[in-house]
């Protein structure tokens, strides 16, 4: 399983990648390959403000549908367009061009309720 | 307790990712639901189906015996030919739907894996004294081997010319050296083999085929692309489209029905509800906005419900988004636009002519 050092994580399997204020959430390798052949997703618009822990979106894959978690608060200020076409690039590179949006973080104290990738790791293991 | 096939570890092995399913551990997929339907459509696939039932009917009335319990017409079928079929409750609702073989010295049901128990259950109960049963499902390991090179692969393994077994007939040979049964059969839409065989042989048999077909790009197939192929050519699955509170004229099994043959249980429930007229038929529907339609999932037609979707998926090989359900008549015609209920929005969806996937290899 793939688990990136730089990133952190949620434990309904997201990921963010920090950058100043903002940071990129995406879904986990463990994530995509639970869901596997993912057929669309419906995203945040931009300008949307989401809450860290609540529904944001929905993921469908083939087998099941699944809620879409925001990872932090704040608003939306970028969101993946080629995944409206090209979904199966969540299932082939879930850290990279499968990323889901951009936020502009509103509470960057939620951060340290994130885990590392090392805490991720171990959470799997125990839990799965 | 949930039961393993006799492939278990080697389904493990092979990256299988293992679910419970009418009570057997079984692969759900092993490199990806569309891939594995792809493979299925253009190359050829191996699926593990040892969870089916198999019970065998003996005795010089068996065909009688069928006859009374079941649909369509046993004594019309020659020697060695297979049929699909239903068993029904006395008020039409479906208590399974099998397949039948004819052989010269008997009959196997092979019935749904969730029905077994339930199956052999009615079957005992409505049997006649000169009539003998014998459930041999737990003893029995099965394959299906599907695709259009499905014929080329498994001509490697056996003496018997298999173009002189015509699409629903069967024979006893050998494969990999084993005794078999294999009939041309399958759940996909495209040209294809069932074989059954004693459990003890699985190790060798599936090895062997996986072996045969590298040259044609075999693939394990799972649970997960096993639903979308049968979907995907409106196939019934036991439990979702068909239920004991479903007759085979909602569901548009009629053909599989000789009312005229001779009596058979339900069949006076099936006179009564064609002579009331139908009420509600499963319809076929392809989603013209985003959304895939699942089971339970309602439908409507303006602001009034009006049936309830019983299948859906997305379709690898058609590229849409399907599903099956029950719609109120005459809302179920096709060109007919409904609305589907996915979390609480209104999705847009246009009954069709079946099956979604017109271009199967089955012959």
């Amino acid at each position: 399983m793939n688990i990136p050092k730089e990133l952190k994580y949620r434990k309904t399997h997201e990921w963010v990648k920090i950058d100043g204020d903002t940071a990129i959430q995406g879904i986990t390798d463990f994530a995509q390959s639970e869901l596997s052949d993912i057929a669309f997703i419906e995203l945040p618009q931009i300008e949307d403000k989401v809450k860290a822990g609540e529904s944001c979106g929905t993921i469908e894959a083939v087998k099941a549908v699944s809620d879409l978690y925001a990872a932090l608060s704040g608003e939306i200020v970028e969101t993946n367009d080629k995944l409206g076409s090209n979904p199966e690039m969540i299932n082939e590179s879930p850290y990279t061009d499968g990323w889901f949006f951009k936020i502009k973080i509103s509470d960057a104290s939620e951060i340290d309720n994130l885990m590392n990738a090392e805490e991720y790791e171990k959470f799997l293991a125990e839990e799965h | 307790m949930t039961k393993r096939t006799a492939l278990y570890d080697f389904h493990v092995k092979n990256n299988g990712k293992m679910v419970p399913f009418a009570g057997y551990m079984l692969p759900i997929q092993f490199k990806g639901i569309k891939n594995e339907v792809h493979s299925v459509r253009n190359d050829v696939g191996i699926f593990d189906v040892s969870h089916m039932g198999e019970i065998i009917v003996k005795g010089k009335r068996r065909k009688e015996f069928v006859d009374s319990i079941t649909t369509n017409s046993v004594a019309s079928l020659k020697q060695n030919q297979v049929q699909y079929t239903m068993m029904l409750y006395e008020n039409g609702g479906i208590v399974d739907d099998l397949l039948v073989y004819n052989f010269d010295d008997r009959l196997l049901l092979v019935v749904n894996a969730s029905n077994i128990e339930k199956d052999y259950e009615w079957i005992l109960k409505n049997k006649w004294d000169d009539i003998e049963i014998e459930n041999i499902s737990d003893d029995t390991a099965q394959i299906a081997l599907q695709g259009p090179h499905a014929q080329r692969t498994l001509e490697k393994l056996t003496d018997y010319n298999l173009d002189d077994i015509p699409f629903y007939y069967t024979v006893e040979t050998n494969v990999c050296g084993i005794r078999v049964i294999l009939s041309r059969t399958g759940y996909t839409g495209e040209d294809g083999f069932e074989i059954y065989f004693p459990n003890n042989a699985a190790d060798k048999i599936y090895p062997e085929i996986m072996q045969a077909g590298l040259e044609f790009n075999i693939e394990s197939i799972g649970l997960g692309a096993r639903d979308i192929l049968r979907l995907e050519m409106r196939y019934m699955l036991y439990g979702n489209d068909i239920t004991k509170d479903t007759t085979p004229l909602e569901a548009g099994l009629g053909w599989a029905v000789k009312i005229d043959k001779s009596d058979f249980i339900g069949r006076q429930a099936l006179i009564e509800q064609k002579e009331q007229g139908i009420k509600r038929r499963l319809c076929a529907f392809e989603m013209l906005e985003k959304g895939i339609p699942r089971h339970d999932y309602e439908i409507y037609r303006e602001h009034e419900k009006v049936g309830f979707v019983t299948s859906g998926s997305s379709s690898p090989s058609v590229k849409k988004f399907i599903g099956l359900g029950y719609v109120k008549v005459p809302y179920n015609k096709i060109g007919n636009e409904l609305f589907i209920k996915i979390r609480d929005k209104m999705i847009k969806a246009l009954v069709i002519k079946p099956p979604f996937y017109k271009n199967g290899s089955h012959r």
